[in-house]
Formats: structure tokens, sequence, C-alpha cells
């Protein structure tokens, strides 16, 4: 099992005060698939507690109870190796492209750096190819990125920096947190291709989080449903959105516009 | 088509950066019919939300507008004086602004925010009939009547956008501009906002010129669209025939790249980036990311192709098809 949940919960509030628990996840269980690679979507809107999942998968935050495993090891007893093999293992790419960079640093540093400490390259050269050619793999080139501050950069272009990065680090696990709900259109086909061609090629499972069903339903295997802090439905891609069963699945599907313009639409929605 | 109740002209705004004049709005021309819902779609950086801003006259400095003419009912909204456009905006023109987390002011409860505008305008007068407004207002976009009592932290983001419609349409304006109304809401929510603010702009019988930049929620939204490129409008039709028979390589990139319940993983986008507005290259602003593009394109800018039913392209194919067909 490379990445698990196992009952997770987490409470914000409570404590000597009194004010209320506030449950953000309300005992989540997930594992990815320790076979073959695989990308499950994580599908709610906001307050859904998505973004809490992602977090504890990050080990940015530890469940109230419950736990988060890492190879059978729970992610926080892990130490020296094990931590920098986690740390290697499990990358991310965030919602906002223009909170992620640190403003006063080359944006070479996010590729360099890592493909170093990691112990990717052996030399500043060797860095050098290996993010050149992870650049390449999203449609950037190097010369237009490479030696830039990130205000430099477009919303855009940040992001592919974002999934190169990812990409170079060769994880086993990428969790990405609505990486193309700030992209433009044309740009978000680029993305998500090089994320399914990670899943397909690179054999690197995806923890992908969105409030779009469209995008889920052509990247995932997998997809679960959450609606504050619960799972309200998992499965197959295909049962979940081609045949929901909960009712707040069909209403993010009845969501979702249509391909073709359908002035009916909307009206729909104002009668209910 | 009846008389417009709004017609653009030639609208040029420009943005003075260190690096030099960035050209936000390139000449854009449109009309809008009385009842009409308009969607400028485009990415960002294409112009749209300055277009929009500007027909308000509400482009502030390093912006400025350059050239063109706003036409509201016959009357010149970029011409007009500081008086008369105070009169304008709010009543005959009004805008429902980007993310309505920000728009509504935060020490004020909500009557008050309505009280504000009606001393504006002068209109309705007297405490009774305006707090009777003010309540029909508020239910007309599906809020309680006690919503006016609370501040705008205590609401969540769908009700403060729908406080901004209910503010919007309060005194029955003929044009209604919406600067991507529901961007920053949740899926749910934004079907439930916009089916309101269709609702209650043809209960008024305002138009409404809608900025987005997603194809597919225009496609189901309004009535016609227009495709912004480079700050110009580069097609615009019905959407049902834009849809049908796009003729811009953008735009058919555009409905292309709409992810949709079809094959799954197959990403179809489209190459390249939105160019500079410092430094648009010559000729098409979109030849560098076209996959039809001839010797002409990096040449000559195209001019603008009727191509009957009120649907227009600027393309040099599109053109060449035409002359064909002639």
């Amino acid at each position: 099992m490379p990445l698990e949940l196992r009952d997770a919960e987490v409470a914000f509030g409570g404590g000597l005060l009194g004010r209320r628990r506030n449950l953000a996840l309300a005992g989540v269980s997930l594992a990815l698939d320790p076979g073959p690679a695989e990308t499950l979507a994580i599908v709610g809107e906001s307050g859904s507690g998505k973004t809490t999942l992602t977090r504890l998968l990050l080990g940015l935050l530890r469940p109230t109870s419950g736990r988060v495993l890492w190879r059978g090891r729970d992610l926080h007893a892990l130490r020296g190796q094990d931590l920098a093999e986690y740390r290697r293992g499990v990358q991310a790419i965030f919602q906002d492209p223009f909170g992620a960079f640190n403003p006063v640093y080359r944006v070479d540093r996010m590729l360099i750096l890592p493909a170093r400490r990691f112990g990717l390259a052996a030399n500043e050269e060797e860095a050098r190819a290996l993010a050149e050619q992870a650049l390449g793999a999203v449609g950037l080139r190097a010369a237009e990125t490479l030696g830039r501050y990130p205000h430099q950069l477009s919303g855009g272009q940040r992001q592919r920096l974002m999934v190169a990065r990812a990409m170079m680090l060769r994880p086993r696990v990428i969790v990405a947190d609505e990486p193309v709900s700030m992209v433009d259109a044309s740009l978000r086909a680029t993305i998500l291709g090089a994320l399914h061609l990670l899943r397909q090629g690179g054999g690197v499972s995806l923890v992908y989080v969105t409030h779009d069903l469209t995008t889920a339903w052509q990247l995932a295997d997998r997809v679960m449903v959450m609606r504050h802090g619960r799972v309200v439905e998992q499965g197959d891609v295909e049962q979940v959105i081609g045949r929901p069963a909960h009712p707040y699945t069909r209403a993010l599907l009845d969501a979702v516009p249509p391909a073709m313009p359908d002035p009916d639409w909307l009206d729909r929605e104002d009668a209910a | 088509m009846t008389a417009p109740v709004l017609s653009v002209r030639g609208l040029e705004v420009a943005f003075a950066t260190a690096q030099g004049q960035a050209r936000a709005v390139a000449g854009i021309s449109f009309d809008l019919a009385p009842g009409e819902r308009l969607g400028l779609v485009g990415e960002s950086g294409s112009g749209k939300t300055t277009t929009a801003l500007a027909l308000l006259r509400l482009i502030r400095p390093p912006g400025r507008i350059e050239a063109g003419a706003v036409l509201l009912q016959g009357q010149d909204v970029l011409a007009a004086g500081e008086a008369a456009l105070r009169r304008l905006r709010g009543a005959r023109i009004a805008l429902v602004p980007q993310g309505a987390m920000n728009a509504l002011n935060p020490v004020l409860d909500i009557a008050t925010q309505f009280e504000d505008l009606f001393d504006a305008h002068a209109e309705p007068r007297g405490r009774v009939a305006r707090q009777a407004r003010i309540a029909a207002l508020l239910r007309s976009v599906g809020l309680a009547p006690d919503v006016m009592a609370r501040f705008p932290h205590e609401l969540s983001g769908g009700m403060r956008q729908r406080v901004c419609i209910a503010l919007a349409i309060a005194l029955r304006p003929a044009v209604i501009v919406a600067d991507e109304p529901t961007s920053a809401l949740d899926v749910v929510v934004q079907k439930q906002v916009l089916a309101t603010l269709a609702r209650v702009q043809r209960e008024i019988g305002a138009a409404l010129v809608i900025v987005g930049h997603d194809m597919g929620l225009m496609g189901s939204f309004a009535h016609r669209i227009a495709v912004v490129y480079a700050g110009r409008i580069v097609e615009e039709g019905p959407v049902a025939e834009v849809f049908a028979r796009p003729r811009h390589p953008y735009t058919r990139a555009l409905i292309e790249s709409l992810p949709r319940f079809g094959p799954r993983g197959v990403f179809k986008g489209l190459p390249g980036m939105a160019p500079s507005l410092l430094a648009p290259p010559p000729g098409c602003p979109f030849h560098p990311r076209c996959a039809v593009a001839m010797p002409v394109c990096a040449i000559e800018a195209p001019a603008e192709t009727p191509l009957g039913g009120r649907h227009r392209v600027r393309c040099h194919l599109a053109a060449e098809e035409a002359a064909h067909a002639a």
C-alpha cells in the first residue's frame, strides 16, 4: 500500500474553552492500489474536506484520530532515510500557482535543489539536464523559464513548472489539489495530459482533487465523492459518474454545463 | 434587429506600463438588443473584463479609454459629464462585479448598501417605501428579507453574490454588466446563481453583458457569444450557430478543449500562450498558435467578415471562403 488513510478524523475547535467542535473530516479511509499506478479523484465542493484530506496525505496535518500510512508505516513515526524517501515519493501540486513559489528565488532553484538533495543528479549539470527534460514534458522551453523569477511567469507557466517539478522527482504518488482550476482552458488539457501520461507510462499514482466531474471522468480510474467531511459515494469512475447513486453526486453532475448549448439547462434549475 | 439598447463602437483601452502601452482593448464593436444576453468569452488577459468595465467608464489609471463610443439608448457613456455619468451608473447601466467577496462594504449592513444606492439616485423616497423595496429585491434573488440586517461577513459567497445581483437590478437598469459573476462560487451554487440572474434579468427586461472564461457555461447561458482574443472580438454570433459552425480556429479550439463526458484519457488543448499586449505579433494576433495559418496571417490583420444572421468573424480563411462563395 503506497499511501493509505485509516479511519482518519480531523476536528477543529473544541478544547478547554468548549467551543463547538467542527469535524473537517469524519472517519475517512482510502488506500491507493499497491500494484499498478492508478488515479483516484476526490470530488466535492468547498467545505467538503477534500483539501484537509490532501493535507493529511502530504503530512502537513496530523489526524485527530485515525492514521496516515506510507508503505504500511505511520507517517508521523518516520525518521531519517524513511522520511526522506516519503518526501521524495509523494509530491504535491497545489491549486494556486501564485502562492506556491518563493518570490525571492529564481525558479531554477525549485528544480535544481531537490534534484541534488534527493540524489537524482550527481552534479549541477546533471540536475540542469533533468530540469530541462521535465520542462519539455509540460511544454515549457527551458530558455524561457530557467533564470526567471516567479513574477515574470504567467499563472499557466507556473502551474506547469509545479507539474514539471513533481514529475522530475519520479515520485510514487502525486497529490494534486485542483491543479487546473486557476488555469486557462487552452492550458488545462496540457496539464491534465501530462498527469495522465505519468500514470500511464511513469507508474505514478495520482490523487486528483477537484470539484469538476468532467475532468475527473477524463482522468480518474476511481472516484470518491465527499460532502461535509464524509465520503458519500465511491467506486469505479464509470459507475460513480455513469450511474450515480447518491443525490449529491447527481446534483454535482447536473451542475456541469452541457457540452452543446442548451437554453433549458438553467430554467430547469430555477424551477427546482 | 430592433434598435440596440447598447452600441459599442471602436472601443480602445490602453494601460501605461513601465515597458510601454499595453493595448488591452484594441477596437471592439458590438450591439446588444433589448433583453439579450451577450457572453464575452476569453482567456485571462484577453481584454474581456477591461471591455466590460469600460462600458461603465470604470477604467482607472494607469488604464485609459483611448477611443470609441458606448451608446446607451443613444447616449454616449464615454462622453457624458460627471453628473450625468453618476445618474447613468446604477440606474440605466449596472455592474455585477467579479468576486462578490470584496464587492460589498464590510462595515455596512446589507440594507445600508441599498440605501447608499437609493440616496445617490434620490429614489425611492421614504423609509417605508425603501424597506419594502429592499425586501422585495432580496426576495426576488431568493434571499429572505431579514438578510438586510446582516453584514457581508455573515453571508456565504453565494448569498453575497445574490445581494450584488439585487443591487444591480434595484433601479431596473436597461443594461446589466456581469463580470465573471460566479467564478468564485462552487459549481452547484454557480448554477443556482446564474439561474437567478437570468430570471431577474428577464423579469425587468434588461439586456445583459456577461464576461466569462468558461465557454461551456456561456453556451447554455448566453443568447449570443463574442469570443475575445488580444483585445478584439474574433468571432461573434448566436450561441447555437457559433457552437455548431465555429469559423475562427480559436473558437474551434476553445470548444474542443471543453472537458466532456466523452472518451476517457483524451485531452485536447491549444498550444502556445496568449500574446503579449505590449508587443502583439504582427498580422493576426492568433497566427503563432493557429494550426491553419497562411503566409498572409503573419503580415496583415484580418478584417471582419460578415457571415449572415449576425454571425461575424475575423479570419483570413473565412474571408477567402466568403469571397469564393460570392
